[in-house]
């Protein structure tokens, strides 16, 4: 798995920089940084959801994204990731805006699952067709990975909760993405799913995949997160790593989330 | 009262006789019918599937326009047709009026609108579903139509089943375009009509008890398949 | 599952289509005639003597007369064969039909519910008859079809003086449908019918219905036989459309038709020998 992503990183690479780059810079190319995000802007129905903001993540590792419920953070994951196109402003990853192109090396597991009607190896087999071929062994040790194989043959539809969601991160990974986008993936599931779920994340971001984590659970910001965006009302409060994030917050607003207090 | 149990006698001595002529009147209702369902459906998920799927100018006019020609009359249908292939028709030359063939034509006309309007809103409905997945992982629009036809295929057998229950109960196009010719062109439904207009209206009863139960033959065969498939969950 | 019923619609529709070629190919013409030969079974009768002399399949199409003609016009037929005698010179006379033949004759008769609200039972004279029914507004069921029956029919109210449309809706109602139909509405509402004696012997949902008016010489019903023209209609099957008229016209083909008996009854009176036999001559 590991070789994929560095054959990958590399052929991307030499495309960006060709000098004698570092193995954190070629990480960094590899997973479409920087992200730098500008004025971007969404309204609708005469409100601002996403408001003038600007964002720039260089850092790999996993970046969570928080802030209080409306504060916009499932819209800026999908403005991120090119779903909807903003008001204004510009999104750009490693200087390209998230066309097809781009979107092709990212990998996004929606809150609910959206699962083909058909079996798991089936539905791992559907997305690993759009890149190429379907390869079995491949498709098996990702799914033994988030401890599905046994269920290969199932529907996915029968699955519980917690295994559907495994299923679509299971599915995300097989498209070898640079740049994981995960909303809320584990809002509602089992403790073991939840445990499962951060340990193939924490996986993938070593293996040089850029993650962006919105969460809303603090105890699980706190296991996984690298750096901290918090939102509020569409624009960042406060970006910060993680430790820092937690021990000393800035922004008032975040001392009030962190503290356990309505933020509005 | 008397008339319904004669019908019913006479339909199970009709069909426990094995009347050759029955079976051949059968035989060519369900060939002409499950062939312009055939057509149809081919024809009609591709409609379906396509207008779910894009957005174009004018696509409202043709939802509508797919919705007022579910209610297309069979006469209305059957005088179009016979109009076309009439020897004086601008089809003429294909020889096709009064042939099983034209009976098909004239089937499927009349239900593709009914294919191509329901299997639109079945196939919107699980496109919608999957939309964002899709578009996440910038799946092609030919590959997009292809996995959602298929992953709505047991919702669909729903849709070729209103398809099929309106062919093979409609009288009035075949019995233009047919001609219902004995041994040639004589459907169920033409059959009736005959046996109703000879006044043996025991016998027209009889047929129409054949013609249903073949319905609910055709009907209960889908319905187990889906709902096999429903207990699998992908339906 | 799926698979299984693919596999068997397209066994269908291949059967579907390769079927429909075989039935439109060489030995077989098809004929555009009226509803009352075809639904007392005349056809039945004499087509299979045709068919085992000639090889040929007879095609039948049984439409009212008015459309059985259109239909020939559009030239959808080899062969014409009905019941009103200056449409069918019409047809001839535009050259839509090679030539008329007298083929065989019935006659027409009133029927009418046991009560006879017009009085008319056990009558002969069909003009007194429809007087009658008009004076006393009894209902009368028209075919309403422009059917030769129905032609017939307007020509009698003519005859009769008295102009139908007027009680159109009221006792005069018209069905637009062929003639089983109508006697169907007939016996329903309690209504007079003039049907053709062919179709009435034969027809089975009669009630308590009898014939009240029959035996007028104006009542005669004089079945054609015409040719499709070739030249109009360059599809037309002359050869064994020509075979079909011939026999018909033929002692062998009056006899067959001399000889259909419905419920003991003969239905219809061959009256071409004569006529072949000049045209021979």
């Amino acid at each position: 798995m590991h070789d994929v992503a560095l054959k990958l990183s590399g052929r991307i690479a030499d495309a960006a920089s060709s000098d004698a780059a570092t193995d954190a810079a070629v990480l960094n190319a590899a997973a479409l940084l920087p992200l730098v995000v500008r004025n971007l802007s969404f309204r609708a129905g005469g409100r601002s959801l996403i408001d003038a903001l600007d964002l720039e993540i260089t850092a790999p590792g996993v970046t969570t994204v928080m802030g209080p419920n409306g504060a916009g953070k499932s819209l800026l994951l999908r403005l991120l990731h090119g779903l909807i196109p903003p008001s204004a402003g510009e999104v750009l990853w490693a200087g390209m805006p998230p066309d097809r192109e781009v979107q092709k090396q990212q990998a996004m597991v929606f809150q609910k699952p959206v699962l083909l009607r058909r079996s798991v190896a089936d539905n791992m087999d559907f997305v690993m067709k759009l890149a190429g071929a379907p390869d079995v062994e491949r498709r098996d040790s990702l799914l033994q990975e988030v401890g599905l194989l046994p269920l290969s043959a199932q529907p996915a539809r029968l699955l519980s909760g917690g295994e559907q969601q495994r299923l679509s991160l299971a599915r995300a990974l097989a498209t070898n993405p640079q740049v994981l986008l995960l909303d809320e993936p584990t809002a509602s599931l089992d403790p073991a799913s939840v445990m499962t779920i951060e340990r193939i994340v924490k996986d993938a971001s070593g293996r040089g995949i850029k993650i962006i984590f919105v969460t809303h659970d603090l105890a699980q910001a706190k296991r996984i997160a690298d750096e901290v965006v918090f939102l509020h009302q569409g624009r960042v409060a406060e970006h910060a790593p993680a430790a820092d994030f937690f021990e000393r917050p800035t922004s008032s607003v975040a001392c009030d989330y962190l503290a356990g207090r309505i933020v509005l | 009262m008397q008339d319904f149990a004669e019908a019913f006698r006479l339909a199970f001595s009709l069909v426990l006789s094995g009347d050759a002529d029955l079976f051949e009147i059968i035989w060519l209702s369900l060939q002409v019918s499950l062939t312009a369902l055939l057509i149809s459906c081919v024809i009609g998920f591709g409609l379906g599937t396509v207008v779910a799927l894009s957005r174009f100018p004018g696509r409202g006019g043709v939802i509508v326009l797919f919705n007022t020609l579910m209610g297309l009359p069979p006469v209305v249908v059957g005088l179009l047709v016979y109009l076309a292939l009439s020897r004086a028709g601008p089809l003429g030359v294909l020889g096709l009026l009064y042939t099983p063939a034209a009976m098909i034509i004239a089937q499927s006309i009349l239900i593709t609108p009914i294919i191509a309007a329901l299997s639109r809103q079945i196939v919107e409905d699980l496109f919608c579903e999957y939309d964002e997945l899709f578009r996440s992982l910038t799946v092609p629009l030919h590959t997009a139509m292809a996995a959602v036809l298929w992953d709505a295929r047991y919702s669909l057998i729903t849709v070729a089943l209103a398809g099929f229950g309106r062919a093979i109960a409609e009288v009035g196009a075949v019995m233009i375009v047919g001609g219902n010719i004995d041994h040639l062109t004589r459907v169920m439904t033409t059959a009736i009509a005959l046996e109703t207009s000879k006044g043996d209206l025991s016998l027209a009863l009889a047929l129409g008890i054949v013609l249903l139960a073949i319905s609910m033959t055709v009907n209960a065969l889908g319905l187990s398949l889906r709902s096999t498939a429903g207990r699998q969950a992908y339906a | 599952m799926m698979r299984m019923v693919v596999v068997a619609a397209v066994a269908a529709v291949v059967a579907g289509l390769s079927a429909a070629p075989a039935s439109a190919s060489d030995k077989s013409i098809i004929v555009q005639s009226t509803t009352s030969t075809a639904n007392s079974g005349l056809y039945d009768y004499i087509l299979p003597i045709f068919k085992k002399k000639t090889g040929v399949n007879v095609n039948v199409v049984a439409v009212g007369t008015g459309q059985a003609i259109k239909n020939a016009q559009n030239c959808d037929g080899d062969v014409l064969l009905v019941h009103a005698k200056s449409s069918e010179e019409k047809f001839v006379g535009e050259g839509y039909g090679v030539e008329r033949f007298d083929l065989m004759y019935n006659d027409f008769v009133f029927v009418g519910p046991p009560s006879d609200p017009a009085g008319i039972a056990g009558t002969n004279d069909a003009e007194a008859a429809m007087k009658a029914i008009a004076d006393k507004r009894a209902l009368f069921a028209s075919r309403g079809d422009d059917s030769g029956t129905h032609k017939k029919e307007r020509k009698l109210w003519e005859a009769a003086g008295v102009d139908p449309s007027r009680g159109s809706g009221k006792w005069y109602r018209e069905t637009g449908s062929g003639m089983g139909a109508t006697l169907n509405v007939g016996v329903g509402m309690g209504a007079y019918v003039m049907t053709d004696r062919a179709t009435w012997i034969s027809f089975k949902n009669r009630g308590d219905f009898k014939i009240v008016v029959e035996g007028d010489k104006n009542l005669f019903n004089q079945y054609g036989v015409i040719l499709v023209n070739q030249a109009k209609c360059p599809h037309v099957k002359s050869r064994l459309g020509q075979q079909f008229v011939n026999w018909l016209l033929s002692a062998e083909g009056q006899q067959a038709i001399g000889s259909y008996r419905r419920s003991g009854q003969q239905l219809f009176f061959p009256n071409a020998v004569q006529q072949a036999m000049e045209k021979s001559g």
